[in-house]
This record gives C-alpha cells, sequence and structure tokens, in this order.
C-alpha cells in the first residue's frame, strides 16, 4: 500500500498460496500489521498508544459481551441484577470491574494518543482523514461511556443520564421535544434504559469499523513520527513486523500491568460511592459528577454562567462543551505551520504543554465542589482552551520561526530527539526486496 | 475560510468568558463566600487512624472479626437496617459451618405464604434465604423512624465516601455540640430528633447513637466489646458485606502480576532482541 520497497507477501506453504488465490486475508495481515508495512524506524513509546486503545477496544467488547449475558436492562431490576453479577455469577466480579476499570483505561490511551498526534502535528497533511476519523471513534466512544455509565442503574447513573440528556433542552423551540424524544419519556426511566442498553451493545461495533478506516487511511501515507520529517527511503523504515510487534508486545505488557493494579487493588477508585445506591429519582445526591474522563468538559460547560448576546448561559455552556470536540474536526485547517513535531516547533511547543496543565487543571475543576474560585478557575481555563486552538494555532502558524528540520528519519538521531529510536547507521540494515 | 471563522468563533467563545468571569467576579466582591458549618467541623474534627486488615493489596478479612460483626448486625443494627442482598448462605465464607447457618437462618423469620390460604404469613428462614428486612417497605420504613429512612446495609461501606475508615468514624464520633461552633454558627444548632456527629455529610443524623460499650457480649476468647472495638467490627462486617469476593480479587491479582511481570520480562528481552541489529551503534553515513 504504503511504500514501493516494502516487502511481498509471498507464501511458501501450498496451502497458503491456495489461500491467497481464493481469499488472500493473510496477503491484508500481512500488509497490514507484517513484514509488509514499512514503518518510521525512530517512533518512541507514545507510537504504543494506538495499538493499546485497539487491545482497550477488544476486552470492552469481550467483557460487555459476557457482562451482557447476566445483566437485565430493566429499571427495576438493572441494579440488583449488576449486584448478582458481583456476588453469584462465577468470575462475574472480575469481568464487571475489568469491564468498569477498562473504560477508564481505554480513556487514559484515548487522550495519550490524542495528545500525541497534537504534539508530533499526526493530524496535518497526509494525515488529515486519519485525525477526522480519530475524532469520529472518539466522539463514539464518549457516546458509548455515557451510556455504559448508566446501566447499572445507581444514582450517579440516573443523575448522569438526566443532567446529560438535559444539554438537549438547551436547544431553542425544539429542545424539550428532542430530550423527551431522545429519552422516550420526561425522565430517564424504563424506556430510557432499554435504548441505552441497545446502544451501548451497538457502538462498540460501530467503533470497531471506525477503527478499520481509521487504520486503514492511516496506512496510505505511512506512520508520522517523532521528526515529523515525511519517509525518504528505505533506510527510513523498518517492517511492522517482527520490529513493531515486538515493541507494541512489550507496550502492551505494561499496559496490562497497569491495568491489573489497577483492577484488582483499587477497583473502585476512579469511580464514585454514589453509584453503588439504587437509581433514586426522589432523591437527588448533593454533588452530581460525570466519570473522570469527561470532567474537563463538564467545567467547560459549568464555566458559562451569564446570559451573553440574547443567549442563555445554558445554551452557551452547552454549545461551548459540543464545540470544545468538533473544533478538533477543523484542526488540519486551523494550524497551517508546514512543520509537524512540536520538536522543532519552539513557541508551538510552549503553547502544547500550556494546554496539557489548562486541561488536567479543567479536569479538576470539573470534579471540584464550585465556589466563586472554582468557577473563575474554569473560565480562565476554558478560555484558554478555545484561545489556543481558535486564535493561538492560527497565528503561532503564521509568525513562529520553526527550527532546521533534519534530512531525514536516518539522520534525525544526530539531534539527539528520540534515544530510544534506531541510531544512525540504518544504510547496514538489510533492506527488504522492492515489491516489482 | 477555516482560520477565519475559527477566530470569530473563537473571539465569541471568550467574549462570552470575559462577560460571565466579570458577573463571577463582581458576585464574588458583592457577596463573599463565608465558610459554613460544615467546612469548620471538617477542618477541626479529629481523623481517628483506624486500620483493616483487609486494607492494601495484601488485605484479607479477619473471620473472627467479622462474626462479631455479625452478632452486632445481627442484634444491633438489624433492628432497623436491612442488608437485601446477603443471604444466610453466604455467611460460611465467614467461617460459620454449614451447621451453624443453618441454624442461624433458622432463627429468623422471612415472608412467605400461607400454603392453605395464600394469605401472607412468615416461615423459618433457609440457608438459601436472603436477610429478612425489618420494615414491610419504605413507608413502613419512614413510619416507624420520625421520617427518616435507614439505609438498606448491603453495599453502605462502598457507597459511602471512607467506607468501612468512614462507618468506624461515624459510630465513634457522636458528641455534644462544641461550645466554639454554636458560638460561630448560631443556626447549625442541632434540631430536636437529630444527633449531632461531625462525621456525617450534614453534621446531623436521625439515627441515635447505635453502639456503646459493652452493647453486645462477644463470646469467650474476643476482645472485651468496647464501643471503639464493636465499631470497627461491624465496619469490617459492612465492608465484607458490600465486597464479598475482596479475597479472591486480590489473590488472582497477585498471580496476574507475577505471570504479566514475567511475560512483559520476556516481551522486553525479544523487543531489545529483535532491535539490536538496527541499534548496534554502527556509524554508516545514509545511502
Amino acid at each position: 500500500m504504503s511504500f514501493p520497497w516494502a516487502a511481498d507477501y509471498a507464501p511458501k506453504h501450498p496451502l497458503m498460496r491456495y489461500l491467497d488465490e481464493k481469499l488472500p486475508l493473510p496477503r491484508l495481515v500481512y500488509n497490514a500489521v507484517g513484514a509488509g508495512y514499512p514503518v518510521p524506524r525512530n517512533l518512541n513509546y507514545f507510537w504504543n498508544f494506538g495499538v493499546l486503545a485497539g487491545v482497550a477496544l477488544v476486552i470492552q467488547i469481550i467483557t460487555g459481551i459476557v457482562l451482557a449475558m447476566h445483566y437485565r436492562a430493566d429499571a427495576g431490576i438493572a441494579f440488583n441484577s449488576v449486584e448478582h453479577i458481583m456476588r453469584d455469577v462465577n468470575a462475574g466480579w472480575f469481568l464487571r470491574y475489568t469491564h468498569a476499570t477498562g473504560a477508564s483505561m481505554f480513556f487514559i490511551v484515548l487522550y495519550t494518543h490524542i495528545f500525541r498526534g497534537l504534539y508530533y502535528g499526526s493530524y496535518k497533511p497526509p494525515r488529515e482523514v486519519v485525525w477526522l476519523l480519530g475524532v469520529v471513534i472518539f466522539l463514539l466512544t464518549m457516546a458509548t461511556a455515557f451510556m455504559g455509565y448508566v446501566l447499572p442503574w445507581g444514582q450517579m447513573s440516573f443523575w448522569g443520564a438526566q443532567v446529560i440528556t438535559g444539554f438537549f433542552s438547551a436547544i431553542p423551540l425544539v429542545g424539550d421535544g428532542i430530550r423527551v424524544w431522545l429519552l422516550g419519556g420526561y425522565a430517564p426511566d424504563a424506556a430510557a434504559l432499554n435504548r441505552f442498553f441497545s446502544l451501548h451493545y451497538l457502538l462498540p461495533f460501530v467503533i470497531l469499523g471506525a477503527v478499520i478506516l481509521h487504520i486503514w487511511a492511516l496506512h496510505i501515507p505511512g506512520s508520522n513520527n517523532p521528526t515529523g520529517v515525511e519517509v525518504k527511503g528505505p533506510q527510513d523504515t523498518v517492517p511492522f513486523h517482527p520490529y513493531y510487534t515486538a515493541k507494541d508486545g512489550f507496550g502492551l505488557g505494561v499496559f496490562l500491568i497497569v491495568f491489573a493494579a489497577l483492577m484488582f487493588f483499587a477497583p473502585n477508585y476512579l469511580g464514585h460511592p454514589d453509584n453503588y445506591i439504587a437509581a433514586n429519582p426522589l432523591s437527588t445526591p448533593a454533588h452530581i459528577v460525570p466519570e473522570w474522563y469527561f470532567l474537563p468538559f463538564y467545567a467547560i460547560l459549568k464555566s458559562f454562567t451569564s446570559n451573553f448576546l440574547w443567549v442563555p448561559a445554558k445554551l452557551w455552556g452547552v454549545l461551548a462543551m459540543f464545540s470544545s470536540i468538533l473544533l478538533m474536526f477543523f484542526l488540519p485547517w486551523l494550524d497551517r505551520s508546514p512543520v509537524r513535531s512540536a520538536n522543532y516547533r519552539p513557541v508551538y511547543k510552549w503553547f502544547f504543554w500550556v494546554l496539557v496543565v489548562d486541561v488536567l487543571i479543567l479536569g479538576y475543576c470539573g470534579g471540584a465542589h464550585p465556589s466563586n474560585k472554582i468557577v473563575v478557575i474554569s473560565q480562565l481555563c476554558t478560555m484558554y482552551y478555545f484561545a489556543h486552538f481558535l486564535l493561538i494555532l492560527p497565528l503561532v502558524s503564521l509568525l513562529e520561526r520553526p527550527l532546521p528540520l533534519p534530512n531525514s528519519i536516518s539522520e534525525s538521531v544526530l539531534h539527539g530527539e528520540a534515544q530510544e529510536a534506531a541510531p544512525y547507521g540504518v544504510a547496514t540494515a538489510p533492506v527488504a526486496a522492492p515489491a516489482e | 475560510m477555516v482560520r477565519p471563522i475559527g477566530v470569530l468563533v473563537g473571539l465569541g467563545f471568550v467574549a462570552a468568558l470575559l462577560w460571565s468571569l466579570l458577573w463571577t467576579a463582581i458576585g464574588w466582591v458583592n457577596e463573599p463566600e463565608p465558610e459554613t458549618a460544615v467546612e469548620w467541623v471538617e477542618q477541626h474534627r479529629p481523623e481517628k487512624p483506624v486500620s483493616f486488615s483487609f486494607d492494601g493489596p495484601f488485605g484479607k478479612y479477619d473471620r473472627q472479626q467479622l462474626q462479631r460483626g455479625y452478632q452486632i448486625y445481627a442484634e444491633v443494627c438489624s433492628a432497623c437496617h436491612s442488608m437485601h442482598l446477603v443471604a444466610f448462605r453466604d455467611l460460611e465464607s465467614i467461617g460459620f459451618s454449614a451447621a451453624q447457618v443453618k441454624a442461624i437462618a433458622k432463627s429468623k423469620d422471612v415472608p412467605s405464604l400461607n400454603p392453605d390460604t395464600g394469605e401472607p404469613a412468615t416461615r423459618k428462614g433457609l440457608p438459601s434465604d436472603y436477610f429478612p428486612s425489618p420494615y414491610p417497605n419504605e413507608i413502613a420504613a419512614r413510619a416507624a423512624n420520625n421520617n427518616a429512612l435507614p439505609p438498606d446495609q448491603s453495599l453502605l461501606a462502598k457507597a459511602r465516601e471512607g467506607g468501612p475508615h468512614y462507618i468506624y468514624h461515624l459510630l465513634t464520633g457522636y458528641q455534644d455540640q462544641p461550645a466554639e461552633l454554636l458560638k460561630k454558627f448560631p443556626d447549625a444548632k442541632t434540631p430536636d430528633g437529630l444527633h449531632y456527629n461531625p462525621y456525617f455529610p450534614n453534621l446531623n443524623l436521625a439515627m441515635a447513637p447505635p453502639l456503646t460499650d459493652g452493647q453486645v457480649t462477644y463470646a469467650p476468647g474476643n476482645p472485651k466489646a468496647t464501643l471503639d472495638q464493636e465499631a470497627k467490627d461491624v465496619a469490617a462486617f459492612l465492608m465484607w458485606a458490600a465486597e464479598p469476593k475482596l479475597e479472591q480479587r486480590h489473590r488472582t491479582g497477585w498471580a496476574a502480576l507475577v505471570f504479566l511481570l514475567i511475560g512483559t520480562g520476556f516481551a522486553y528481552f525479544a523487543y531489545k532482541g529483535i532491535w539490536a541489529d538496527k541499534k548496534s551503534g554502527k556509524v554508516v553515513a545514509p545511502a
């Protein structure tokens, strides 16, 4: 697909030759994640997170399918059916805690993956479509996670659903109608729970489809790399297998160790105690908060406190919250700097790290008890968030003087950018024979 | 086109935020948030360090302690609190024998139907029965408790911030209101019918102090039934009720971690070995 020197699939065993004629599935795998896919040789550990996100998705699908065999999506018994899984189903506690912790791990790797893309300019041409599909995957994952959190039908499930579906009622004129239509009632109840379960089972497979498109689109230009310099020749790449399968194998091991430590020894650390109280429409929790991975967006929502230009504060908040993600779709055209990697962008690099801290502070504010201090901090941080993408990025890409780029990936190590990457001296490496 | 529109949208959001910020700041200056009684208490109440056998990644339940905790639940708590997710059969995992469980179940009446008339009736419990609730429904529970609802205790230790540590603090934390609190916050005076407890989220709760020194009589060979000991024991029991699979989880966790550490070690050396020829350090000018 990508480079002329990519190794060609040449099956030796007669059976594989036969299969290659009839159904070239092994050829597809070989060209996608085998020796037939040349990858820049200088990828650092941040490039493990795409594969890790894929693994996290598969873990969620497998545990989810088994959990669905024991769960009942009925407002009267959903909460108790989850406890039935925890207490009476063989290894049910393992399945449920893996699924719940797995959602958090999924978002941890997803956010790392996204910020890696922001730092190394992976959203820039020729990879815009890869990025756009990534944003679609992110939105689908957020929707799936939200609906999944409703299913245990605890207090935070119920009131989270109440708050989040309430966003739609901010739409002028038709908002309340849309909300009632989405919920199948005036408040989350049997109808809402049942359809959330249906969609929560459907969407992961939609995500899987989008992931396949994401990888397909990635394989056309090939992977970005820490220098952001395009691959110039065979000396810049190594075959995906065995080089990156081995590196991803190690990365996967580390990921699973962190996953297991969290899941076995602190499974409720990232959850909320109130979700161990069954949903009660008559008792509002003192402090409604979404799951940790939505907290920055929740802080953005809450930082609009005054009506402005005849638009109510609530609508501003909802618009801002959705815009904060939707603006990612326009990122490739907002940032026009031809240099991809922030390693060679002295000004952008600085703003990137401000953004990371900004989002972390927003996350803290989203979960904190609201007070004047917290509201003011989240207003300032939200301001920076929008300014970063919509004002600073277009401006920086006009004004910034990037550092000189290395001539090629194989020379880049002279600058000392990536210690764990393959060093200079690659011409000695055996180069796979080019395809015919 | 994207950039000019983006800049306009960005300026719009920043302007709306500046407007919100202005009014938040004006409100803050005009009406500074005074300290609340809850905040004052949270800073002045003592933290009593307590440790449980099940804390930490090596934690295990202490069977004797859980049995003492069950005794307190059965003799004290269950008068008002249900525990509908726990069955008598589950008690075998805290060290009661099958015969003991059968005897415990038999000593409780559980709701049933009269097989001849179909009228509501009760029968002796079986090990497969769940713990019967003290009240038939929420209305009855509220009617008997000054309109307060005693929460179900099956998941209490996971449904409160701090879990068993919170429960221990709450049970041992009843006291008279400090004079300084009443001087600073005259409105915080505990209303009639409620009880002051600095560890309760809103400081006043309906439950009267449930445990006192010597509230229950432990079997010989157990520690003395002081308030402190009873609170610890029942908190441990509630943790078991909420998380009965904790020991399996810890055990499996260590097996999984050892397996993963070894596997990841192999993966690391495989990675290093495979990349060795690419990282030999031989510097050759690129072609």
